[in-house]
């Protein structure tokens, strides 16, 4: 990647940070403040909010976090094969199945054994 | 050492990952040594990629900040102590002993390598040259070389069944469907796994 492309990719993220921070920033400053007791209570979706936010979540989520994770790993192998796909023959598109084909074996195994099924 | 705009770069991304890296350590709230962590990890990904290393700089972000960060937010969200925003480090003497150490051994070990490579004047300026005729840097090179035989296509599939293997591997683990299970013998009597 050329320095001209590192620019671009520097652009977007400067965008990305100031996009959600002007409007904070600027609702801050330039917004009327008269609050009363109903106005600072916490925001969900209108519903009075009850009990504490810091709770014990259920340890079940972590499994979906694995899972994510090896996809995620996943996608950094098919991120480069993806693009070099043009130059690639045949064998190539059968070692890919082959990859992800194990890769479903091994989901279609964790489906069976119930370890995504929500309790 | 010439002020060039790689260095301001360098400094401003090394200041990020020094100075969330710091935050993690003294950050008296779990969560938010978490989040500073992926922060920090975000500096990591800035300087691969000062090093014309894109891909390594993505992996860092999809993998690191994406799934690495999220697993360590998960595993607070998990704890029972999540609330307890004031936890001490009693270990932090250890700690440093093996940060030291560790910096000690980096250095030791990369300064001959620095001296090989002839890098001796690091404000030598490599962006001068375009770096795209560094061979089997770009994206497409590595796909190819990823799935040919001559190469990695070995250790290409052999990954495959490393993740296959993580991934039976957290369903034995964490499934509680499969303690109750009377077909697996192995591994469901600890419970603590």
């Amino acid at each position: 990647m050329t320095v001209h492309e590192w620019l671009f990719i520097g652009l977007f993220f400067a965008l990305g940070w100031m996009l959600p921070t002007i409007p904070i920033v600027a609702g801050k400053l330039l917004g009327p403040k008269r609050p009363n007791k109903i106005k600072q209570q916490t925001y969900e979706c209108g519903i009075e909010t009850v009990g504490n936010t810091w709770v014990q979540f259920r340890a079940q989520y972590y499994v979906f976090a694995l899972v994510f994770v090896v996809f995620d790993v996943e996608l950094i192998f098919l991120f480069p094969w993806a693009m070099a796909y043009n130059k690639l023959g045949l064998f190539a598109l059968f070692e890919m199945t082959v990859f992800i084909l194990l890769l479903v074996v091994a989901l279609v195994y964790t489906w069976r054994k119930g370890a995504l099924e929500w309790e | 050492m010439d002020i060039t705009a790689e260095s301001v770069v360098f400094l401003i991304l090394s200041a990020l990952t020094l100075g969330s890296g710091l935050l993690v350590v003294t950050s008296r709230n779990l969560f938010h040594a978490a989040l500073y962590l992926m922060l920090s990890l975000f500096g990591v990904a800035g300087l691969f990629a000062l090093l014309t290393a894109p891909f390594l700089a993505f992996v860092q972000v999809t993998v690191y900040i994406g799934a690495i960060a999220i697993l360590i937010i998960f595993a607070i969200m998990l704890t029972p102590q999540v609330t307890r925003t004031n936890a001490r480090n009693t270990q932090w003497v250890g700690a440093v002993v093996v940060a030291v150490v560790f910096f000690a051994v980096m250095v030791s070990v990369l300064t001959p390598l620095m001296d090989d490579l002839g890098a001796d004047d690091w404000s030598a300026d490599f962006s001068e040259e375009d770096p795209d005729d560094v061979p089997g840097t770009s994206l497409a090179d590595l796909g190819e070389q990823l799935v040919d035989p001559d190469y990695y296509m070995l250790p290409f599939e052999v990954a495959s069944v490393l993740l296959m293997a993580a991934l039976i591997g957290a369903a034995l683990m964490v499934s509680p469907a499969i303690a109750d299970d009377p077909e697996t013998e192995t591994g469901d009597d600890e419970s603590g796994g």
